[in-house]
């Protein structure tokens, strides 16, 4: 049956595909690219594009609902509220996409902003020592599940639930019941409070789009110089152009004064996204281009076949905890920075559902071997739009929970169905 | 000639369960050797003592006419010897390239090089005649079973591997796609390769073979060229361990009682 597709497909997209010397090296046109883009989607390939279409729909629903929607202002603010959702769901991507779940990332991430609020007010350590003591301890507790799971074999929602119940001791041991702690360094702090100098923002942008056009077209030379498989080139000169009006919009957008008060000045990019997108740029990095992230996607795709290629296995699953660990202490920095203080409870409640909503949202999927780091970011983007929105409709928080919950098991269903659609389209 | 690869007296347990008795292998360049035996005679733990996945109890494994001390699956991958397993570990979410040198990437000062690799990947398939695959862009997912199998194949003889074991490599597949598979198993063998053929259709076998090693419950049963043993021989060898001259003196199962 798979056999009669191939064939179709094949005599579809070159008639002669009989030999394998004149394979298919491009899709000739962006007529082709399209269909097989379109192929891949009825195929189940779905990739992103459920949450770009979410995030389309909730803009105009809220927008619709609430003037104050669409304001930079509230956008600047979106942007703040979602950078610790996405930094959170970037290192949950990396234990789903071995299949692995990891359910204690959210109190991990507030264990971790207490030990550096702790290290800035107690011991007086400068900002960069006390996010590292952080991280470190995200480390460690990734370390801890990761063997855990790879060496006793226990499964990780068993070994992550351990944690998620255990880990909330440290900050109510730490700080005590009703206490707080505040969190009020200049640059942590600063992170959210902050912008960047509407110049300097300016200049990061276009260096980015410059840097990614100047990559796209030097790939695109060399992979056709040397006859090997890419992208016809006005494929690629249209993805340079969507870079560059998402990151030069995005810019503009909130190089904007959006104080709501007149005589004040509001405008620069939140210091949260320059910190987002240098993660994604080295996750996406590491994931794509590094021996290490190829061996993530095999090892998520077919263990067994991981193992017998040389892969160690075990190796690659505790990384996986480590990263997504680290990355929590890093998002609970983040959420503290946003909140201004560290509390016995940050980190609990829903923080970890959101992130792991926003990964799958974005695209990356629960069973394995699927996903991508930036699947974290517009997935946490969809996420942190619906508290965002749903609070200045002043709706019961009640509501809040209902969409979120209803957000997360459609992507997962998206997420099955679109599995499903793969294994008997075979894409 | 001189074998390529040879094990001399190897035995294996599990526990009480003796499962190999001093079992002599050979495989020689350009030859095909028809491993044969019916469920349960030993066949796959040999081919994992072969590749290292299994330790043996006692036995010499010698390569190149060397005795050498193999104590993992790299070791053996060293030697240039690959396996070529039945369930064929590809990964599905991968496509032909990265497979093929999944654990063994290329990379350069800025990362993986897919150009060195898909190069490669691409000579290597042409240089088997590969008729079948589409783009070596493709995911595996997407591959029917013999192309699947090809590529497994491919990805075994992609590090000028010296010998390559074939785990059932047809008991999957339809017709046309079980001849695409013997004829490039032949291939490996006219290019010098000492190969290695698991299966239990006969004629297979006798299509491709040039040896065939019968085993039965854990023992050599025979080693013959197949040009001396007819297809019915051969069948009372894996199912009673002897026939006429040649096999097994006595039953073992039934001696030892």
């Amino acid at each position: 049956m798979s056999t009669d597709a191939d064939t179709q497909t094949g005599s579809a997209a070159t008639p002669a595909s009989s030999g394998f010397d004149n394979d298919n090296r491009q899709a000739a046109t962006i007529g082709d690219s399209a269909r097989d883009y379109l192929n891949r989607l009825r195929g189940g390939d779905m990739g992103s594009l459920p949450a770009i279409l979410g995030l389309i729909f909730l803009f105009i629903v809220f927008a619709s609902l609430n003037d104050r929607f669409l304001t930079t202002y509230n956008m600047a603010n979106l942007v703040i509220q979602a950078g610790s959702i996405c930094v959170m769901a970037m290192g949950i991507v990396f234990v789903l996409l071995l299949g692995e779940i990891d359910l204690s990332a959210g109190v991990a991430g507030g264990a971790c902003a207490t030990i550096t609020a702790l290290m800035l007010i107690d011991h007086d350590w400068t900002w960069w020592a006390a996010t590292l003591a952080g991280v470190a301890v995200g480390a460690l507790i990734g370390t801890a599940i990761g063997s855990l799971v790879s060496f006793l074999g226990i499964p990780s929602f068993v070994v992550t639930l351990a944690f998620f119940l255990a880990l909330q001791a440290v900050p109510l041991r730490l700080i005590g019941s009703g206490g707080s702690l505040r969190y009020d360094d200049a640059v942590l702090r600063g992170l959210s409070i902050k912008n960047v100098p509407v110049t300097a923002g300016w200049i990061v942008a276009v260096l980015i789009v410059v840097g990614f056009a100047a990559l796209s077209l030097w790939r695109y030379r060399t992979l056709s110089a040397k006859g090997l498989v890419h992208q016809p080139i006005g494929l690629v000169v249209i993805r340079i152009a969507v870079l560059a009006a998402v990151v030069l919009g995005l810019t503009a957008l909130l190089n904007a004064n959006r104080a709501p008060n007149p005589n004040f000045t509001i405008a620069g990019i939140p210091w949260v996204l320059p910190v987002v997108i240098a993660l994604l740029l080295f996750w996406t990095f590491v994931l794509t281009k590094t021996r290490f992230g190829r061996h993530l996607y095999a090892v998520g795709g077919n263990a067994e076949a991981a193992r017998r290629a040389g892969i160690n296995v075990r190796r690659i699953r505790i990384m996986a905890f480590v990263i997504c660990s680290s990355m929590a202490a890093l998002s609970g920095l983040l959420l503290a920075s946003y909140v201004g203080k560290v509390s016995p409870g940050s980190g609990g409640g829903n923080v970890l559902l959101y992130a792991v909503g926003a990964a799958v949202i974005g695209g990356t999927s629960l069973f394995g071997g699927r996903g991508r780091a930036i699947d974290g970011v517009i997935g946490g983007l969809v996420i942190a739009t619906i508290p965002n929105g749903l609070g200045l409709l002043n709706q019961a928080s009640y509501i809040n929970f209902l969409v979120t919950g209803g957000v997360l098991l459609l992507a997962a269903s998206v997420d099955a169905i679109s599995r499903r659609r793969r294994s008997s389209a075979g894409v | 000639m001189e074998p390529l690869l040879e094990l001399r007296g190897v035995n294996k347990s599990f526990g009480v369960v003796h499962v190999l008795h001093d079992v002599d292998f050979a495989v020689y360049p350009g030859q095909v050797t028809a491993l044969v035996g019916d469920n349960g005679a030993g066949k796959s733990t040999l081919v994992k003592i072969i590749a290292g996945i299994y330790g043996r109890d006692s036995g010499d494994y010698h390569f190149d006419g060397k005795q050498v001390e193999v104590h993992g699956p790299r070791d053996v991958a060293a030697l240039g010897v690959e396996v070529v397993y039945q369930d064929l570990a590809l990964c599905d979410n991968l496509d032909i390239v990265e497979n093929m040198f999944l654990g063994r990437e290329e990379t350069s000062r800025f990362g993986l090089d897919e150009v060195t690799m898909e190069t490669r990947a691409r000579e290597t398939l042409a240089s088997l005649s590969v008729r079948t695959v589409k783009s070596v862009r493709q995911s595996v997912a997407s591959l029917s079973g013999g192309q699947r199998q090809t590529v497994a194949i491919a990805k075994a003889v992609l590090w000028n591997s010296k010998v390559v074991l074939l785990d059932e490599p047809t008991a999957a597949l339809g017709v046309a796609q079980t001849r695409q598979v013997l004829d490039l198993v032949r291939r490996l063998a006219d290019r010098g390769l000492g190969v290695v053929l698991i299966s239990h259709n006969m004629t297979d076998v006798f299509e491709v073979a040039d040896r065939i090693t019968a085993l039965y419950l854990g023992r050599v049963a025979a080693d013959v060229p197949v040009k001396d043993v007819t297809h019915s021989q051969v069948v009372e060898l894996i199912t009673a361990g002897r026939s006429g001259d040649l096999g097994i003196a006595e039953n073992p199962a039934t001696a030892s009682v």
